[in-house]
């Protein structure tokens, strides 16, 4: 079943260093991963950058056959800017002049750039989801966001909208593929037909999707309300975010390697 | 008998080259013969679930073949899609995939899948709602109208409205009141008798397959452990607790019964038989 192979945002349990690490320094050195990623220029930067994020994908010991799964996705987005940065990047050295189409060494150049950047970007945020359980991580979220509560932004709010939708993932699709083969087994068809027939033909599956997810939320509501939730105000937690020895290692590196970006950028690198 | 439905070494594995990799069957042979009311039961995660979605190949087996009156479904994409016609499925919860404006419309899209007239889907959506006592006025109802145990009536009528040679139910009676439960039951048993339709009950309440069934297959842990009439399965009262199923209350307490002394020869799993070996033993007639 092709619903079974969407990896985004999913955890994958395991007891390595980037597993223990606190989930704020894991969201801090992703941020500054991503900030280097767009300071780097040349091949040496880029290396760099490509044998810190292969160590920490060791570290983690994530199978790498999951991280090339969780890539396949965007490959559309990938041909498209590749496509797009070959055709229409002017420059002096020109390779191939078909009609109106030119291609210049330039353009390939930015082309081969930009899809590593946002080959890397993705394996980088995804080693994140990989390694951290979505419950901490909406912590981690919300306690580097606290404070804007300040600024009367719903910090708590917004957390626990994000955690139910990131629990409910798994849920839905579960409930998505329970649906599809129920209509199947009535004779549905979802994969052969013209693009209108295909889209007339999600209907069954769309229908009681919708209502089975607002049943869900109504029910979790009810749940919640029973157990006296009423925001964040004085609310307590289960578990206490701590930063060890390891985490202010982990960001001092990451902020050196941001440095480092920053610095062979200036020397053209 | 005539074999309608065969596996042969079916096995199915989960998840296949990753870490989540489960084999859910390994090696499973079964059969279910022609006009036969068959029981499946099993634990949950037992693989019960798994081996129905092959009998009308809405899985693919990892390895082994589904056989539909002697042809296997896999061999050609048209007979995979016609073994859904002929092996109806009514999934566990079944009114949770309700999605028409009304409930005539509902029953009538397995029909109208199969590519039928608009005078035979009337017939058929006809016949199958009377099948499971919904009154005509309900017809032009919205599903999402009716109660629970209604709603799972329209569900179950809209695969029998497609008139399969085999029904399968996963569960049917799962979280229905006792009155509830009875009635779905006569509603299957009705459209055994009537099709002369094979149909198999899926379910892990043993009171419930020990009274209706001919025949009953045991799934545990991928395999088929045993199977047989009721009373050779339920001889195995041990294995069965071990597996976490058990036997009727019935033929627990007669097999305690037995151990005590109490002079009982003939096999006891539901409250008839248990009345007859009582009266029988205090030797009334």
């Amino acid at each position: 079943m092709a619903l079974k192979d969407i990896t985004l945002g999913q955890y994958f349990p395991g007891h390595s260093p980037l597993h223990r690490m606190d989930p704020r320094t894991k969201l801090l050195a992703v941020c500054l991963y991503i900030v280097a990623l767009f300071l780097a220029k040349s091949f040496v930067s880029y290396g760099f950058l490509f044998c810190v994020l292969a160590a920490m994908i060791r570290l983690s010991r994530v199978p790498l056959k999951s991280i090339v799964r969780g890539l396949k996705p965007v490959v559309f987005i990938l041909v498209f800017t590749a496509a797009l940065n070959i055709l229409y990047t002017p420059g002096e050295h020109v390779l191939v002049k078909v009609w109106i189409i030119t291609v210049t060494l330039e353009g390939v150049r930015t082309a081969f750039f930009m899809v590593i950047r946002i080959m890397m970007l993705i394996t980088g945020t995804f080693l994140l989801t990989y390694t951290t359980s979505p419950i901490l991580l909406t912590d981690g979220i919300e306690s580097l966001l606290s404070p804007l509560k300040k600024l009367r932004v719903p910090v708590h709010e917004l957390a626990m909208m994000m955690s139910i939708a990131l629990r409910f993932i798994p849920t839905l699709i579960e409930e998505t593929d329970k649906i599809m083969c129920a209509q199947r087994a009535r004779g549905a068809d979802f994969e052969t037909g013209s693009l209108i027939r295909r889209a007339k033909a999600l209907i069954p599956l769309l229908v009681p999707l919708f209502i089975s997810a607002f049943r869900r939320a109504d029910e979790l509501a009810v749940a919640m309300e029973c157990r006296c939730y009423h925001g964040g105000e004085g609310r307590t937690r289960l578990r206490q975010l701590k930063y060890q020895p390891l985490d202010w290692v982990t960001l001092v590196l990451a902020l050196g390697m941001c440095v480092s970006a920053f610095v062979l950028g200036k020397f053209g690198l | 008998m005539e074999a309608i439905i065969q596996t042969k070494q079916l096995s199915h594995i989960y998840s296949a080259g990753t870490p989540f990799e489960r084999a859910a069957l390994n090696g499973v042979d079964f059969t279910a013969y022609r006009g036969e009311y068959l029981g499946i039961i099993g634990h949950t995660g037992s693989g019960k679930s798994t081996l129905i979605q092959h009998l009308n190949g809405l899985l693919k087996p990892t390895a082994g073949q589904v056989l539909y009156e002697g042809q296997d479904i896999w061999a050609d994409p048209k007979l995979t899609r016609q073994t859904r016609f002929n092996v109806g499925l009514v999934f566990q919860y079944p009114e949770y995939q309700l999605f028409e404006e009304t409930v005539y419309k509902d029953i009538a899209f397995g029909p109208g899948n199969m590519g039928l007239d608009e005078q035979e889907i009337d017939r058929r959506v006809r016949t199958a709602a009377a099948f499971v006592g919904l009154r005509d006025d309900q017809l032009e109802k919205s599903p999402f109208e009716l109660s629970g145990g209604q709603k799972r009536r329209v569900a179950i009528a809209g695969v029998i409205a497609m008139e399969p040679k085999v029904l399968i139910l996963d569960e049917p009676t799962a979280g229905l009141d006792p009155v509830g439960v009875e009635s779905i039951l006569g509603n299957i048993r009705d459209y055994h008798q009537a099709h002369n339709a094979t149909v198999i009950l899926v379910s892990h309440s043993m009171e419930e397959v020990a009274r209706s069934v001919d025949r009953l297959v045991v799934v545990n842990d991928g395999v088929i452990p045993f199977h047989g009439s009721p009373e050779e399965v339920f001889r195995h009262a041990q294995q069965l607790e071990d597996m976490g199923l058990g036997v009727p209350m019935m033929t627990r307490v007669f097999n305690r019964l037995r151990a005590m002394g109490a002079d009982i020869s003939d096999p006891v799993y539901t409250i008839e038989q248990a009345k007859n070996a009582i009266l029988k033993a205090k030797g009334v007639r």
